[in-house]
């Protein structure tokens, strides 16, 4: 099943990365490397690139890399060796060719799991100089076209999937009129000035998800939560400028979200089940703003479920009686520490939870993380055959008797979908939410 | 012959150690303004708590999982660093030294255990050898300066083992043993071997993060 990766470098159609290359002059690459790593970078790439001691540790903590037979081009510090060291090494005069596969490695390569700093003993965060190198190809203008879409989709829409200003309201307007079918006195508030939570999703939900509103809505409602969402743009907490390396529009976005929240005086804001989200409203794009941690408390579903479960606030009918097995999403477990928190959840709705190994802090990356997914078609066999390992995972839990994959994040979802279905492992892949939504007892409802 | 001797083991000696010193501070001192320079915020994120948390832990054999997951090279490398620390300090012809030039009953231990020590430091520097040609992800990653240093690091333990067992040539293994040392003293801020001044604050920012922010263990 696993090829050797060498065979699968042919090369990818990608309009994106080709017309951009194109335009490309040698003088240009040269000046604008130099310039990022110049005025943007500083003590920590250095750091990073002068201890290095080359030991190759790093190698083993990497999903390409196990996936991909051991072949030391997808290891942590070999990636860095065929872009940042090349670069430093000529001061810049790299060819376009040497950049074409830079990004190549630095987007469709790479999850910025940040596994691998968990694995060097100096602690090098190669996902760090993973993101310095997709600066420099964002201001090369040679992004892969289906991430670089969705960029400009949040730059002109501050959504991530061109949802327009009026089909965000229309959406949650449809959604609260189907639930209603099922709890008539259900509210989707908008605009609810003073609320204690604003409720921000990411835009795949409304474009094509728009049950996971639903089933959120009824969360929110059965738990008695004062609650609220926004009518305007604001309400995505996506973002996919953070992963092109687009920082300046990860600014906009995450200030418009914040703001948002800061209109409407909510106490919180409450994300759906999304890790990248996380990421950037927790990490990334609070520190673009100058804030060391996020300016209104940001709370993770699973970290909300944890809260509502405990407080007794939504009460399991019936417990979900298929045996689950839950992956933990890098962004809110390696990223944000959830994970004795989404085994809580996962106890408490479902039966039986069988455990895959390594888990928690040392789980593998679903491989669609980091902006790989977003990368498109072009690159998605790649995707899938460089998380054989994950595949092998689930087939053990599989063994040991799991047979649904609770994975509570957008990007895992999507990918974990694909590996199930390429290596055909024959698992049902749900959300928290679908099991809550399920599971719970929904006092106001027409059948009870 | 002996006007060479008394350069390296007296002027050369100072030189050595001044390089080492002052070549160190400034690595440190330049490191840390660099990043009062670009990166002040990182000065907002560092843990005192979670920095020695981290540095405890992976100075610790076993106790993390990539040390677990190389059980030779665990055992190898800390053999290795530790006697290649230790042993220059207090190898008794070393302390020998110190008492005869500046009166100070310096500690050491028997020429057993420093001829031990030796041969560890030696034999860690062949395990390394080996590894950097053997191993497929580390050849990838390997420059002709990864054998230099490796070459310096053995070079004064090599020399050093010869000359005490006095088996060829020793007044020029003597003199190489010297040299040699001074200049791995003199290449620890300028080459890669400055790991063993930087890792230190690698590690601590790395720990802060994991600990302070993502809430995570970094090990
Ligand atoms: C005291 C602080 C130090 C720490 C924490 C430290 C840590 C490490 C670590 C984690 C490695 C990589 C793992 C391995 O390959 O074993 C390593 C490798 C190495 N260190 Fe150190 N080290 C220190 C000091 C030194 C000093 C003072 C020297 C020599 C002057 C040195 C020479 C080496 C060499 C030669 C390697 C092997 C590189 C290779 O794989 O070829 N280290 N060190
Ligand atoms: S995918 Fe994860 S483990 Fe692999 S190099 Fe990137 S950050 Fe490191
Ligand atoms: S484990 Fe760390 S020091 Fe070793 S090669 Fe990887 S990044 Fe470099």
């Amino acid at each position: 099943m696993s090829e050797p990766a060498k065979k699968e470098q042919e090369k990818v159609v990608d309009q994106g990365i080709d017309v951009g290359i194109a335009r490309l002059t040698e003088d240009k690459i040269k000046h604008t490397i130099n310039s990022v790593i110049k005025v943007e970078t500083g003590a920590r790439l250095k750091a990073y690139v002068e201890t290095c001691i080359h030991c190759g540790l790093c190698s083993e903590a990497c999903h390409y890399y196990l996936s991909q037979g051991n072949d030391p081009k997808f290891s942590p510090v070999g990636k860095v060796k065929q872009t940042m060291w090349e670069m430093l090494k000529k001061k810049g005069k790299v060819s376009p060719e040497f950049m074409r596969r830079a990004v190549e490695i630095a987007h469709t390569e790479c999850n910025l799991c940040k596994r691998c700093a968990q694995y060097c003993p100096f602690g090098i965060d190669i996902a760090y100089i993973m993101t310095v190198v997709r600066r420099i190809i964002h201001k090369l203008g040679i992004t892969p076209l289906y991430i670089q879409d969705t960029a400009h989709s949040h730059s002109v829409t501050m959504n991530q999937m061109w949802v327009k200003d009026d089909e965000w309201p229309d959406t949650l307007q449809w959604q609260e009129e189907e639930a209603q079918a099922e709890i008539p006195t259900l509210r989707i508030p908008l605009e609810k000035e003073g609320a204690d939570i604003m409720y921000s999703v990411i835009a795949p939900e409304p474009k094509f998800q728009a049950q996971l509103i639903y089933q959120a809505a009824v969360i929110m409602d059965v738990a008695g939560v004062n609650w609220t969402m926004p009518a305007t743009p604001g309400w995505d907490n996506s973002d996919m400028a953070m992963f092109t390396g687009d920082n300046e529009l990860m600014g906009r976005l995450k200030r418009s979200h914040f703001e948002t929240a800061a209109r409407l005086k909510v106490k919180k804001i409450v994300m759906g089940e999304c890790g990248h989200a996380f990421r950037s409203v927790y990490d990334m794009g609070n520190r673009w703003l100058g804030w060391k941690m996020p300016p209104i408390p940001i709370v993770h579903a699973i970290e909300f479920y944890y809260e509502l479960l405990k407080a007794g606030k939504i009460k399991i009918a019936k417990k979900y009686a298929t045996p689950v097995t839950l992956h933990d999403p890098c962004n809110v477990v390696r990223g944000g520490g959830l994970e004795e928190k989404a085994r809580y959840v996962a106890h408490a709705i479902c039966e039986e939870v069988i455990e895959m190994h390594p888990n928690r802090e040392h789980n593998y990356c679903c491989c669609a993380g980091g902006g790989v997914i977003n990368c498109g078609p072009p690159y998605k066999m790649k995707r899938i055959k460089g998380n054989k390992v994950k595949a092998d995972q689930l087939f053990r839990a599989k063994t040991d008797g799991a047979e649904t994959l609770i994975t509570p994040c957008h990007n895992c979802h999507s990918g974990l979908h694909d590996i199930v279905t390429h290596y055909e492992i024959g698992m049902d892949i749900k959300f928290f939410g679908d099991i809550i939504y399920e599971a719970m007892e929904k006092p106001g409802a027409i059948d009870g | 012959m002996h006007d060479v001797y008394n350069f390296v083991s007296g002027p050369l000696v100072w030189v050595a150690f001044i390089v080492f010193i002052a070549g160190s501070l400034y690595r440190v001192i330049s490191l840390i303004m660099l990043v009062n320079k670009k990166e002040k915020f990182i000065f907002d994120y560092m843990s005192f708590k979670y920095s020695l948390r981290s540095i405890i832990r992976w100075s610790i054999p076993f106790a993390t999982v990539n040390w677990r997951k190389h059980p030779v090279l665990t055992v190898v490398t800390f053999a290795f660093h530790i006697c290649l620390i230790v042993a220059p300090l207090f190898i008794l012809a070393h302390s020998v030294l110190i008492d005869e030039s500046w009166n100070i009953s310096w500690w050491s231990f028997s020429d057993t255990i420093g001829d031990i020590m030796t041969v560890i430091v030696i034999a860690g520097s062949i395990f390394f050898l080996i590894r950097r040609v053997v191993l497929p992800e580390v050849k990838f990653v390997t420059s002709a300066s990864d054998y230099v240093i490796l070459a310096i690091v053995a070079a004064p333990f090599i020399t050093g083992f010869i000359a005490y067992h006095q088996w060829f040539a020793y007044p020029n293994m003597m003199i190489f043993h010297i040299i040699s040392g001074e200049i791995m003293l003199m290449a620890i801020p300028f080459t890669r071997l400055r790991h063993m001044l930087l890792s230190p604050f690698t590690r601590a920012y790395m720990g802060s993060e994991f600990g302070g922010v993502r809430h995570s263990k970094d090990w």
